[in-house]
Protein backbone atom coordinates (compact mmCIF):
# COMPACT_ATOMS: atom_id res chain seq x y z
CA UNK A 1 0.00 0.00 0.00
CA UNK A 2 2.99 2.29 0.43
CA UNK A 3 3.39 2.86 -3.30
CA UNK A 4 -0.29 3.71 -3.57
CA UNK A 5 -0.08 6.67 -1.24
CA UNK A 6 3.07 7.87 -2.96
CA UNK A 7 1.47 7.73 -6.37
CA UNK A 8 -1.74 9.51 -5.37
CA UNK A 9 0.21 12.25 -3.57
CA UNK A 10 2.25 13.08 -6.59
CA UNK A 11 -0.68 12.79 -8.96
CA UNK A 12 -1.91 16.27 -8.20
CA UNK A 13 0.38 18.29 -10.46
CA UNK A 14 -0.32 16.08 -13.46
CA UNK A 15 -4.05 16.40 -12.91
CA UNK A 16 -3.76 20.16 -12.83
CA UNK A 17 -1.75 20.28 -15.99
CA UNK A 18 -3.96 17.69 -17.71
CA UNK A 19 -7.08 18.42 -19.68
CA UNK A 20 -10.13 19.95 -18.04
CA UNK A 21 -12.19 16.86 -18.65
CA UNK A 22 -9.83 14.74 -16.60
CA UNK A 23 -10.01 17.20 -13.75
CA UNK A 24 -13.79 16.99 -13.64
CA UNK A 25 -13.88 13.24 -12.97
CA UNK A 26 -10.80 12.40 -11.01
CA UNK A 27 -12.57 9.60 -9.12
CA UNK A 28 -12.62 7.43 -12.23
CA UNK A 29 -8.92 7.99 -12.77
CA UNK A 30 -8.10 7.22 -9.16
CA UNK A 31 -10.37 4.21 -9.10
CA UNK A 32 -8.74 2.86 -12.24
CA UNK A 33 -5.27 3.42 -10.88
CA UNK A 34 -6.21 1.85 -7.57
CA UNK A 35 -7.66 -1.20 -9.35
CA UNK A 36 -4.56 -1.59 -11.53
CA UNK A 37 -2.21 -1.33 -8.57
CA UNK A 38 -4.26 -3.81 -6.55
CA UNK A 39 -4.09 -6.30 -9.43
CA UNK A 40 -0.33 -5.91 -9.77
CA UNK A 41 0.12 -6.04 -6.00
CA UNK A 42 -1.90 -9.21 -5.63
CA UNK A 43 -0.29 -11.00 -8.57
CA UNK A 44 3.35 -9.96 -8.18
CA UNK A 45 4.25 -7.82 -5.19
CA UNK A 46 2.57 -9.93 -2.48
CA UNK A 47 4.13 -13.21 -3.72
CA UNK A 48 7.57 -11.57 -3.78
CA UNK A 49 7.13 -10.21 -0.26
CA UNK A 50 5.79 -13.51 1.08
CA UNK A 51 8.76 -15.46 -0.29
CA UNK A 52 11.29 -13.14 1.29
CA UNK A 53 9.50 -12.84 4.62
CA UNK A 54 9.15 -16.61 4.76
CA UNK A 55 12.76 -17.16 3.70
CA UNK A 56 14.22 -14.89 6.39
CA UNK A 57 11.59 -15.61 9.03
CA UNK A 58 13.96 -17.39 11.39
CA UNK A 59 16.92 -15.16 10.72
CA UNK A 60 19.88 -15.18 8.40
CA UNK A 61 21.54 -18.19 10.05
CA UNK A 62 18.59 -20.48 9.44
CA UNK A 63 18.32 -19.15 5.90
CA UNK A 64 21.97 -19.90 5.18
CA UNK A 65 21.61 -23.30 6.82
CA UNK A 66 18.61 -24.13 4.64
CA UNK A 67 20.31 -23.17 1.38
CA UNK A 68 23.63 -24.85 2.19
CA UNK A 69 22.20 -28.31 2.73
CA UNK A 70 23.92 -30.65 0.28
CA UNK A 71 20.69 -31.48 -1.59
CA UNK A 72 19.83 -27.77 -1.96
CA UNK A 73 23.31 -26.87 -3.18
CA UNK A 74 23.28 -29.75 -5.64
CA UNK A 75 19.83 -28.78 -6.93
CA UNK A 76 20.79 -25.14 -7.47
CA UNK A 77 24.10 -26.17 -9.02
CA UNK A 78 22.42 -28.60 -11.42
CA UNK A 79 19.89 -25.93 -12.39
CA UNK A 80 22.61 -23.37 -13.01
CA UNK A 81 24.88 -25.51 -15.16
CA UNK A 82 22.16 -27.16 -17.25
CA UNK A 83 20.55 -23.76 -17.84
CA UNK A 84 23.92 -22.25 -18.78
CA UNK A 85 24.72 -25.08 -21.19
CA UNK A 86 21.26 -24.77 -22.74
CA UNK A 87 21.75 -21.01 -23.10
CA UNK A 88 25.05 -21.42 -24.94
CA UNK A 89 23.61 -23.96 -27.40
CA UNK A 90 20.43 -21.96 -27.79
CA UNK A 91 22.26 -18.72 -28.47
CA UNK A 92 24.32 -20.34 -31.23
CA UNK A 93 21.47 -22.29 -32.85
CA UNK A 94 18.90 -19.55 -32.29
CA UNK A 95 21.11 -16.93 -33.92
CA UNK A 96 21.86 -19.27 -36.82
CA UNK A 97 18.14 -19.99 -37.24
CA UNK A 98 17.27 -16.30 -37.23
CA UNK A 99 20.07 -15.60 -39.72
CA UNK A 100 18.96 -18.36 -42.08
CA UNK A 101 15.31 -17.27 -41.85
CA UNK A 102 16.15 -13.67 -42.65
CA UNK A 103 18.81 -14.22 -45.30
CA UNK A 104 17.81 -17.13 -47.50
CA UNK A 105 14.91 -18.36 -49.57
CA UNK A 106 14.47 -22.10 -49.29
CA UNK A 107 11.69 -24.66 -49.42
CA UNK A 108 10.07 -25.34 -46.05
CA UNK A 109 10.83 -21.88 -44.74
CA UNK A 110 7.19 -21.11 -43.82
CA UNK A 111 6.97 -24.41 -41.98
CA UNK A 112 10.19 -23.68 -40.10
CA UNK A 113 8.84 -20.28 -39.14
CA UNK A 114 5.69 -21.85 -37.70
CA UNK A 115 7.64 -24.63 -36.03
CA UNK A 116 9.70 -22.17 -34.04
CA UNK A 117 6.59 -20.84 -32.31
CA UNK A 118 5.28 -24.29 -31.34
CA UNK A 119 7.21 -24.47 -28.05
CA UNK A 120 5.40 -21.27 -26.98
CA UNK A 121 2.10 -23.05 -27.41
CA UNK A 122 2.83 -26.56 -26.16
CA UNK A 123 2.41 -26.88 -22.36
CA UNK A 124 5.81 -27.60 -20.83
CA UNK A 125 4.51 -30.68 -19.03
CA UNK A 126 3.53 -32.06 -22.43
CA UNK A 127 7.05 -31.28 -23.64
CA UNK A 128 8.34 -33.50 -20.86
CA UNK A 129 5.98 -36.32 -21.85
CA UNK A 130 7.12 -36.03 -25.47
CA UNK A 131 10.77 -36.29 -24.52
CA UNK A 132 10.09 -39.35 -22.35
CA UNK A 133 8.48 -40.99 -25.37
CA UNK A 134 11.37 -40.10 -27.64
CA UNK A 135 14.37 -40.68 -25.41
CA UNK A 136 13.12 -43.12 -22.76
CA UNK A 137 15.29 -46.20 -22.10
CA UNK A 138 12.81 -48.45 -23.90
CA UNK A 139 12.70 -46.37 -27.09
CA UNK A 140 14.92 -46.81 -30.10
CA UNK A 141 16.88 -43.61 -29.64
CA UNK A 142 17.13 -43.77 -25.85
CA UNK A 143 18.06 -47.45 -25.98
CA UNK A 144 20.76 -46.80 -28.57
CA UNK A 145 22.35 -44.04 -26.55
CA UNK A 146 22.24 -46.06 -23.36
CA UNK A 147 23.51 -49.43 -24.59
CA UNK A 148 25.81 -48.38 -27.43
CA UNK A 149 27.22 -45.11 -26.18
CA UNK A 150 26.66 -45.46 -22.47
CA UNK A 151 24.91 -42.09 -22.29
CA UNK A 152 21.76 -41.85 -20.29
CA UNK A 153 19.45 -39.13 -21.63
CA UNK A 154 16.36 -39.47 -19.51
CA UNK A 155 16.54 -38.99 -15.72
CA UNK A 156 19.93 -37.42 -16.32
CA UNK A 157 21.33 -33.98 -17.20
CA UNK A 158 21.13 -34.45 -21.02
CA UNK A 159 17.34 -34.79 -20.71
CA UNK A 160 17.15 -31.59 -18.68
CA UNK A 161 19.19 -29.69 -21.28
CA UNK A 162 17.03 -31.09 -24.11
CA UNK A 163 13.82 -30.07 -22.36
CA UNK A 164 15.14 -26.57 -21.69
CA UNK A 165 16.34 -26.30 -25.32
CA UNK A 166 12.87 -27.23 -26.57
CA UNK A 167 10.99 -24.72 -24.45
CA UNK A 168 13.49 -21.87 -25.03
CA UNK A 169 14.09 -22.24 -28.77
CA UNK A 170 11.76 -19.37 -29.79
CA UNK A 171 13.19 -16.80 -27.40
CA UNK A 172 16.59 -16.14 -28.98
CA UNK A 173 15.25 -16.56 -32.53
CA UNK A 174 12.47 -14.06 -32.02
CA UNK A 175 14.75 -11.55 -30.29
CA UNK A 176 17.46 -11.63 -32.97
CA UNK A 177 15.22 -11.92 -36.04
CA UNK A 178 13.73 -8.38 -36.04
CA UNK A 179 17.18 -6.86 -35.52
CA UNK A 180 18.60 -8.83 -38.43
CA UNK A 181 15.71 -7.79 -40.63
CA UNK A 182 16.53 -4.17 -40.04
CA UNK A 183 20.22 -4.50 -40.82
CA UNK A 184 21.56 -2.47 -43.66
CA UNK A 185 22.30 -4.57 -46.74
CA UNK A 186 24.79 -1.96 -47.95
CA UNK A 187 27.33 -2.65 -45.25
CA UNK A 188 27.45 -6.34 -46.05
CA UNK A 189 27.72 -5.67 -49.76
CA UNK A 190 30.54 -3.24 -49.16
CA UNK A 191 32.28 -5.88 -47.09
CA UNK A 192 31.86 -8.46 -49.88
CA UNK A 193 33.02 -5.97 -52.51
CA UNK A 194 36.12 -5.30 -50.47
CA UNK A 195 36.83 -9.01 -50.62
CA UNK A 196 35.73 -10.14 -47.17
CA UNK A 197 34.65 -13.75 -46.87
CA UNK A 198 31.09 -14.53 -45.70
CA UNK A 199 32.43 -15.65 -42.35
CA UNK A 200 34.48 -12.50 -41.93
CA UNK A 201 31.50 -10.37 -42.97
CA UNK A 202 29.37 -12.12 -40.38
CA UNK A 203 31.95 -11.66 -37.67
CA UNK A 204 32.87 -8.07 -38.39
CA UNK A 205 29.66 -6.54 -39.79
CA UNK A 206 26.62 -8.54 -38.72
CA UNK A 207 27.64 -9.89 -35.33
CA UNK A 208 28.45 -6.50 -33.74
CA UNK A 209 25.02 -5.23 -34.77
CA UNK A 210 23.09 -8.16 -33.36
CA UNK A 211 25.25 -8.81 -30.31
CA UNK A 212 23.05 -6.83 -27.86
CA UNK A 213 19.95 -8.71 -29.04
CA UNK A 214 21.76 -12.03 -28.68
CA UNK A 215 22.88 -11.18 -25.15
CA UNK A 216 19.40 -10.00 -24.16
CA UNK A 217 17.74 -13.07 -25.63
CA UNK A 218 20.30 -15.37 -24.03
CA UNK A 219 20.03 -13.85 -20.57
CA UNK A 220 16.23 -13.88 -20.60
CA UNK A 221 16.27 -17.49 -21.76
CA UNK A 222 18.60 -18.35 -18.89
CA UNK A 223 16.43 -16.52 -16.34
CA UNK A 224 13.33 -18.38 -17.47
CA UNK A 225 15.04 -21.74 -17.57
CA UNK A 226 16.01 -21.41 -13.90
CA UNK A 227 12.39 -21.73 -12.80
CA UNK A 228 11.23 -24.30 -15.35
CA UNK A 229 9.29 -27.10 -13.71
CA UNK A 230 6.73 -28.93 -15.85
CA UNK A 231 9.06 -30.42 -18.43
CA UNK A 232 12.02 -30.98 -16.12
CA UNK A 233 10.10 -32.81 -13.39
CA UNK A 234 9.12 -35.39 -16.01
CA UNK A 235 12.42 -35.85 -17.84
CA UNK A 236 14.70 -35.54 -14.81
CA UNK A 237 12.62 -37.16 -12.15
CA UNK A 238 12.94 -36.36 -8.51
CA UNK A 239 16.08 -38.03 -7.21
CA UNK A 240 17.76 -35.80 -4.57
CA UNK A 241 21.46 -35.12 -5.12
CA UNK A 242 21.30 -36.51 -8.64
CA UNK A 243 18.55 -35.30 -10.94
CA UNK A 244 16.68 -32.87 -8.74
CA UNK A 245 16.78 -29.32 -10.13
CA UNK A 246 15.96 -26.32 -7.96
CA UNK A 247 12.26 -26.04 -8.86
CA UNK A 248 11.74 -29.76 -8.28
CA UNK A 249 13.62 -29.44 -4.98
CA UNK A 250 11.18 -26.70 -3.91
CA UNK A 251 8.26 -28.89 -4.97
CA UNK A 252 9.60 -31.87 -3.02
CA UNK A 253 10.17 -29.78 0.11
CA UNK A 254 6.66 -28.29 -0.02
CA UNK A 255 5.22 -31.80 -0.42
CA UNK A 256 7.29 -32.93 2.56
CA UNK A 257 6.15 -29.92 4.60
CA UNK A 258 9.65 -28.47 4.97
CA UNK A 259 8.68 -24.87 4.26
CA UNK A 260 11.98 -23.37 5.42
CA UNK A 261 13.96 -25.40 2.87
CA UNK A 262 11.49 -24.49 0.13
CA UNK A 263 11.58 -20.77 0.82
CA UNK A 264 15.38 -20.62 1.08
CA UNK A 265 15.93 -22.05 -2.38
CA UNK A 266 13.04 -19.95 -3.73
CA UNK A 267 14.77 -16.80 -2.52
CA UNK A 268 18.03 -17.87 -4.18
CA UNK A 269 16.29 -18.64 -7.49
CA UNK A 270 14.43 -15.34 -7.45
CA UNK A 271 17.53 -13.33 -6.60
CA UNK A 272 19.45 -14.85 -9.52
CA UNK A 273 16.57 -14.41 -11.97
CA UNK A 274 15.91 -10.81 -10.94
CA UNK A 275 19.60 -10.01 -10.97
CA UNK A 276 19.72 -11.14 -14.58
CA UNK A 277 16.65 -9.16 -15.61
CA UNK A 278 18.13 -6.07 -13.98
CA UNK A 279 21.29 -6.71 -16.00
CA UNK A 280 19.25 -6.94 -19.19
CA UNK A 281 17.46 -3.73 -18.31
CA UNK A 282 20.81 -2.04 -17.76
CA UNK A 283 22.12 -3.29 -21.12
CA UNK A 284 19.01 -2.11 -22.90
CA UNK A 285 19.27 1.34 -21.42
CA UNK A 286 22.93 1.59 -22.34
CA UNK A 287 22.27 0.43 -25.87
CA UNK A 288 18.65 1.31 -26.63
CA UNK A 289 18.85 1.08 -30.42
CA UNK A 290 19.67 -2.60 -30.63
CA UNK A 291 18.67 -4.42 -27.51
CA UNK B 1 18.54 -7.55 -44.90
CA UNK B 2 17.49 -9.05 -48.19
CA UNK B 3 16.54 -12.64 -48.88
CA UNK B 4 18.70 -14.43 -51.40
CA UNK B 5 18.41 -17.82 -53.07
CA UNK B 6 20.79 -20.51 -51.89
CA UNK B 7 23.97 -20.62 -53.99
CA UNK B 8 27.13 -21.58 -52.20
CA UNK B 9 27.70 -24.89 -50.37
CA UNK B 10 28.11 -22.93 -47.15
CA UNK B 11 24.61 -21.54 -47.49
CA UNK B 12 23.15 -24.98 -48.18
CA UNK B 13 25.00 -26.29 -45.18
CA UNK B 14 23.70 -23.54 -42.86
CA UNK B 15 20.09 -24.11 -43.93
CA UNK B 16 20.57 -27.86 -43.60
CA UNK B 17 21.92 -27.53 -40.06
CA UNK B 18 18.99 -25.37 -39.00
CA UNK B 19 16.39 -27.67 -40.56
CA UNK B 20 17.99 -30.71 -38.95
CA UNK B 21 18.20 -29.00 -35.58
CA UNK B 22 14.59 -27.78 -35.64
CA UNK B 23 13.41 -31.14 -36.94
CA UNK B 24 15.27 -33.09 -34.28
CA UNK B 25 14.42 -30.74 -31.47
CA UNK B 26 10.75 -30.09 -32.22
CA UNK B 27 9.28 -32.44 -34.84
CA UNK B 28 10.75 -35.68 -33.46
CA UNK B 29 9.21 -35.32 -29.98
CA UNK B 30 5.83 -34.36 -31.48
CA UNK B 31 5.93 -37.37 -33.77
CA UNK B 32 6.86 -39.57 -30.82
CA UNK B 33 3.86 -38.49 -28.76
CA UNK B 34 1.43 -38.88 -31.65
CA UNK B 35 2.73 -42.39 -32.22
CA UNK B 36 2.53 -43.13 -28.50
CA UNK B 37 -1.05 -41.92 -28.11
CA UNK B 38 -2.27 -44.09 -30.98
CA UNK B 39 -0.34 -47.09 -29.62
CA UNK B 40 -3.58 -48.92 -28.81
CA UNK B 41 -5.44 -47.60 -31.81
CA UNK B 42 -8.16 -44.99 -32.02
CA UNK B 43 -10.47 -47.02 -29.77
CA UNK B 44 -7.90 -47.23 -27.00
CA UNK B 45 -7.32 -43.48 -27.20
CA UNK B 46 -11.05 -42.79 -27.17
CA UNK B 47 -11.58 -45.04 -24.18
CA UNK B 48 -8.74 -43.33 -22.30
CA UNK B 49 -10.11 -39.88 -23.04
CA UNK B 50 -13.67 -40.65 -21.92
CA UNK B 51 -12.75 -41.90 -18.46
CA UNK B 52 -14.63 -39.97 -15.75
CA UNK B 53 -11.38 -38.70 -14.20
CA UNK B 54 -10.22 -37.36 -17.56
CA UNK B 55 -13.49 -35.59 -18.24
CA UNK B 56 -13.44 -34.10 -14.77
CA UNK B 57 -9.84 -32.98 -15.22
CA UNK B 58 -10.69 -31.23 -18.48
CA UNK B 59 -13.69 -29.57 -16.83
CA UNK B 60 -11.42 -28.26 -14.08
CA UNK B 61 -8.85 -27.03 -16.64
CA UNK B 62 -11.48 -25.31 -18.79
CA UNK B 63 -13.07 -23.70 -15.76
CA UNK B 64 -9.71 -22.39 -14.51
CA UNK B 65 -8.60 -21.22 -17.96
CA UNK B 66 -11.83 -19.43 -18.86
CA UNK B 67 -12.12 -17.57 -15.56
CA UNK B 68 -8.40 -16.75 -15.52
CA UNK B 69 -8.56 -15.47 -19.09
CA UNK B 70 -11.58 -13.27 -18.35
CA UNK B 71 -10.10 -11.85 -15.14
CA UNK B 72 -6.80 -11.14 -16.84
CA UNK B 73 -8.58 -9.66 -19.85
CA UNK B 74 -10.39 -7.00 -17.82
CA UNK B 75 -7.68 -6.37 -15.23
CA UNK B 76 -4.94 -6.54 -17.88
CA UNK B 77 -6.53 -3.79 -19.96
CA UNK B 78 -6.95 -1.61 -16.88
CA UNK B 79 -3.33 -2.19 -15.90
CA UNK B 80 -2.07 -1.50 -19.43
CA UNK B 81 -4.15 1.66 -19.53
CA UNK B 82 -2.82 2.94 -16.22
CA UNK B 83 0.79 2.07 -17.08
CA UNK B 84 0.62 3.78 -20.48
CA UNK B 85 -1.70 6.75 -19.96
CA UNK B 86 -1.15 7.75 -16.35
CA UNK B 87 1.93 9.53 -15.08
CA UNK B 88 3.15 8.69 -11.60
CA UNK B 89 6.43 7.96 -9.87
CA UNK B 90 7.45 4.32 -9.77
CA UNK B 91 5.77 3.64 -13.09
CA UNK B 92 8.94 2.24 -14.61
CA UNK B 93 9.40 -0.21 -11.76
CA UNK B 94 5.77 -1.31 -11.94
CA UNK B 95 6.03 -1.84 -15.71
CA UNK B 96 9.05 -4.06 -15.11
CA UNK B 97 7.13 -6.03 -12.47
CA UNK B 98 4.44 -6.96 -14.99
CA UNK B 99 6.88 -9.47 -16.49
CA UNK B 100 7.75 -11.03 -13.13
CA UNK B 101 5.35 -14.02 -13.45
CA UNK B 102 7.37 -15.03 -16.53
CA UNK B 103 10.49 -15.58 -14.50
CA UNK B 104 9.09 -16.58 -11.10
CA UNK B 105 8.94 -20.36 -11.10
CA UNK B 106 5.31 -21.56 -11.08
CA UNK B 107 6.24 -23.85 -8.18
CA UNK B 108 7.16 -20.77 -6.16
CA UNK B 109 3.76 -19.22 -6.93
CA UNK B 110 2.02 -22.36 -5.72
CA UNK B 111 4.21 -22.41 -2.64
CA UNK B 112 3.37 -18.77 -1.84
CA UNK B 113 -0.33 -19.57 -2.00
CA UNK B 114 0.19 -22.49 0.41
CA UNK B 115 2.02 -20.15 2.79
CA UNK B 116 -0.85 -17.66 2.55
CA UNK B 117 -3.84 -19.98 2.57
CA UNK B 118 -2.57 -23.36 3.78
CA UNK B 119 -3.33 -25.05 7.10
CA UNK B 120 -1.19 -22.75 9.22
CA UNK B 121 -1.47 -20.02 6.60
CA UNK B 122 -1.32 -16.27 7.11
CA UNK B 123 -4.88 -15.81 5.92
CA UNK B 124 -7.74 -18.00 7.07
CA UNK B 125 -11.22 -17.34 5.80
CA UNK B 126 -13.66 -19.50 7.76
CA UNK B 127 -15.87 -21.61 5.54
CA UNK B 128 -13.84 -21.10 2.37
CA UNK B 129 -11.17 -23.59 1.49
CA UNK B 130 -8.60 -21.93 -0.81
CA UNK B 131 -5.49 -24.08 -0.69
CA UNK B 132 -5.94 -27.70 -1.84
CA UNK B 133 -9.11 -26.62 -3.64
CA UNK B 134 -10.25 -24.89 -6.80
CA UNK B 135 -10.07 -21.27 -5.53
CA UNK B 136 -6.35 -21.63 -4.85
CA UNK B 137 -5.78 -23.21 -8.25
CA UNK B 138 -7.71 -20.38 -9.85
CA UNK B 139 -5.59 -17.72 -8.12
CA UNK B 140 -2.44 -19.60 -9.20
CA UNK B 141 -3.64 -19.79 -12.81
CA UNK B 142 -4.51 -16.09 -12.85
CA UNK B 143 -1.05 -15.15 -11.57
CA UNK B 144 0.98 -17.28 -13.97
CA UNK B 145 -1.01 -16.12 -17.01
CA UNK B 146 -1.15 -12.52 -15.90
CA UNK B 147 1.36 -10.66 -18.11
CA UNK B 148 0.05 -11.52 -21.59
CA UNK B 149 -2.91 -9.18 -22.05
CA UNK B 150 -1.07 -6.24 -20.49
CA UNK B 151 2.05 -6.90 -22.57
CA UNK B 152 0.10 -7.18 -25.83
CA UNK B 153 -2.05 -4.11 -25.24
CA UNK B 154 0.60 -1.71 -23.85
CA UNK B 155 2.55 -1.10 -27.09
CA UNK B 156 -0.64 -0.59 -29.11
CA UNK B 157 -1.98 1.90 -26.58
CA UNK B 158 1.35 3.70 -26.52
CA UNK B 159 1.36 3.91 -30.32
CA UNK B 160 -2.22 5.09 -30.43
CA UNK B 161 -1.44 8.27 -28.52
CA UNK B 162 -4.06 10.16 -26.52
CA UNK B 163 -5.03 12.55 -29.38
CA UNK B 164 -8.09 10.66 -30.63
CA UNK B 165 -9.37 10.14 -27.12
CA UNK B 166 -8.90 13.81 -26.32
CA UNK B 167 -10.77 14.63 -29.51
CA UNK B 168 -13.65 12.45 -28.38
CA UNK B 169 -13.68 14.10 -24.94
CA UNK B 170 -13.74 17.52 -26.59
CA UNK B 171 -16.74 16.45 -28.62
CA UNK B 172 -18.49 15.59 -25.37
CA UNK B 173 -18.06 11.82 -25.23
CA UNK B 174 -17.63 10.42 -21.75
CA UNK B 175 -14.84 8.00 -20.83
CA UNK B 176 -16.90 4.89 -21.25
CA UNK B 177 -18.14 5.87 -24.70
CA UNK B 178 -14.64 6.93 -25.71
CA UNK B 179 -13.26 3.59 -24.62
CA UNK B 180 -15.88 1.60 -26.51
CA UNK B 181 -15.85 3.67 -29.68
CA UNK B 182 -12.27 4.91 -29.97
CA UNK B 183 -9.92 2.77 -27.92
CA UNK B 184 -11.44 -0.70 -28.08
CA UNK B 185 -11.62 -0.90 -31.91
CA UNK B 186 -7.93 -0.02 -32.02
CA UNK B 187 -6.74 -2.50 -29.44
CA UNK B 188 -9.16 -5.34 -30.21
CA UNK B 189 -6.68 -7.53 -32.15
CA UNK B 190 -3.92 -7.27 -29.62
CA UNK B 191 -6.54 -7.84 -26.94
CA UNK B 192 -7.75 -11.03 -28.62
CA UNK B 193 -4.21 -12.23 -29.13
CA UNK B 194 -3.37 -11.51 -25.51
CA UNK B 195 -6.51 -13.38 -24.50
CA UNK B 196 -5.50 -16.40 -26.59
CA UNK B 197 -2.01 -16.40 -25.07
CA UNK B 198 -3.48 -16.15 -21.58
CA UNK B 199 -5.88 -19.00 -22.24
CA UNK B 200 -3.18 -21.22 -23.76
CA UNK B 201 -0.84 -20.56 -20.84
CA UNK B 202 -3.63 -21.32 -18.36
CA UNK B 203 -4.49 -24.58 -20.15
CA UNK B 204 -0.95 -25.84 -19.79
CA UNK B 205 -0.18 -24.62 -16.29
CA UNK B 206 1.12 -27.37 -14.07
CA UNK B 207 3.66 -26.38 -11.39
CA UNK B 208 1.54 -23.82 -9.58
CA UNK B 209 -1.73 -25.78 -9.63
CA UNK B 210 -0.17 -29.07 -8.59
CA UNK B 211 1.43 -27.43 -5.55
CA UNK B 212 -1.52 -25.35 -4.38
CA UNK B 213 -4.21 -27.81 -5.44
CA UNK B 214 -2.58 -30.78 -3.76
CA UNK B 215 -3.44 -33.06 -6.72
CA UNK B 216 -6.46 -34.69 -5.09
CA UNK B 217 -7.73 -37.27 -7.54
CA UNK B 218 -11.09 -36.42 -9.07
CA UNK B 219 -11.23 -33.15 -7.15
CA UNK B 220 -8.37 -30.68 -7.49
CA UNK B 221 -6.97 -32.43 -10.53
CA UNK B 222 -6.60 -30.39 -13.72
CA UNK B 223 -5.68 -31.96 -17.06
CA UNK B 224 -1.94 -31.44 -16.58
CA UNK B 225 -2.09 -32.83 -13.04
CA UNK B 226 -3.96 -35.84 -14.43
CA UNK B 227 -1.15 -36.40 -16.96
CA UNK B 228 1.37 -36.35 -14.13
CA UNK B 229 -0.58 -38.94 -12.13
CA UNK B 230 -1.26 -41.10 -15.19
CA UNK B 231 2.48 -41.19 -15.93
CA UNK B 232 3.24 -42.29 -12.38
CA UNK B 233 0.48 -44.92 -12.55
CA UNK B 234 1.87 -46.16 -15.88
CA UNK B 235 -1.47 -45.34 -17.52
CA UNK B 236 0.38 -44.48 -20.71
CA UNK B 237 -2.45 -44.00 -23.18
CA UNK B 238 -4.25 -41.73 -20.72
CA UNK B 239 -1.14 -39.60 -20.19
CA UNK B 240 -0.29 -39.34 -23.89
CA UNK B 241 -3.89 -38.80 -24.98
CA UNK B 242 -4.59 -35.98 -22.55
CA UNK B 243 -1.18 -34.46 -23.42
CA UNK B 244 -2.03 -34.46 -27.11
CA UNK B 245 -5.44 -32.90 -26.55
CA UNK B 246 -3.86 -30.16 -24.40
CA UNK B 247 -1.13 -29.47 -26.96
CA UNK B 248 -3.60 -29.46 -29.85
CA UNK B 249 -5.95 -27.07 -28.07
CA UNK B 250 -3.27 -24.47 -27.42
CA UNK B 251 -1.46 -24.89 -30.74
CA UNK B 252 -4.69 -24.56 -32.76
CA UNK B 253 -5.73 -21.59 -30.65
CA UNK B 254 -2.45 -19.72 -31.07
CA UNK B 255 -1.86 -20.60 -34.71
CA UNK B 256 -5.43 -19.63 -35.51
CA UNK B 257 -5.00 -16.28 -33.80
CA UNK B 258 -1.74 -15.74 -35.63
CA UNK B 259 -3.41 -16.30 -39.00
CA UNK B 260 -6.27 -14.08 -37.98
CA UNK B 261 -3.84 -11.38 -37.01
CA UNK B 262 -1.93 -11.62 -40.26
CA UNK B 263 -4.88 -11.52 -42.64
CA UNK B 264 -5.56 -7.91 -43.57
CA UNK B 265 -9.22 -7.47 -44.43
CA UNK B 266 -10.12 -3.88 -43.89
CA UNK B 267 -8.20 -0.67 -43.93
CA UNK B 268 -8.06 -0.39 -40.15
CA UNK B 269 -6.56 -3.87 -39.88
CA UNK B 270 -3.87 -2.87 -42.37
CA UNK B 271 -3.18 0.29 -40.43
CA UNK B 272 -2.91 -1.75 -37.28
CA UNK B 273 -0.39 -4.06 -38.89
CA UNK B 274 1.66 -1.08 -39.92
CA UNK B 275 1.61 -0.03 -36.28
CA UNK B 276 2.71 -3.50 -35.24
CA UNK B 277 5.67 -3.26 -37.57
CA UNK B 278 6.50 0.14 -36.14
CA UNK B 279 6.43 -1.31 -32.68
CA UNK B 280 8.91 -4.04 -33.56
CA UNK B 281 11.16 -1.42 -35.06
CA UNK B 282 11.16 0.99 -32.16
CA UNK B 283 11.18 -1.30 -29.17
CA UNK B 284 13.47 -4.05 -30.24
Amino acid sequence: MAELSVSTESLKPSVKSGSAVRFQIPYGTWGLRFAALCYLTACVIIPLIVIHVEGFRYGLDVFIQSVTRPAALRAVGLTLWTSALMTVINVIMGTLTAYVLVSYKFPGKAILNTLIDLPFAIPTLVTGVMLVLLYGPQTAIGGFFETQLGIRILFAPPGIVLALLFISYPFVVRTVQPVLMQLDVDQQEVAYTLGASPLRTFRRVILPAIRPAIITGGLLTFARALGEFGSVVIVAGNIPMRTQVASVYIYAQVEAGDMQAASGVSVILLLIAFGITLGVDFLQRRNPTHA
Amino acid sequence: MREVKLRSPLQFMLVGIVLLYAGGLIIAPIAAIVQGAFGKGLDGLFAALTEPDVIHAFQVTLFLSIIAALVNLVAGVVLAWVLVRHQFPGKRLLSALVDAPFIISPVIIGYVLIVLFGRQGWINIPGIQIAFALPGMLIATIIVSMPFVTREVMPVLANLGPEQEEGAYTLGANRWLTFWRIVLPEIRWSLLYGLALTFARALGEFGAVVVVGGAIQGYSESATVYVFRALNDRNKIGAYGVSIVLALLSVVLLMGMEQFKRRPKTLDVIQEEVQDVDFIGTSN
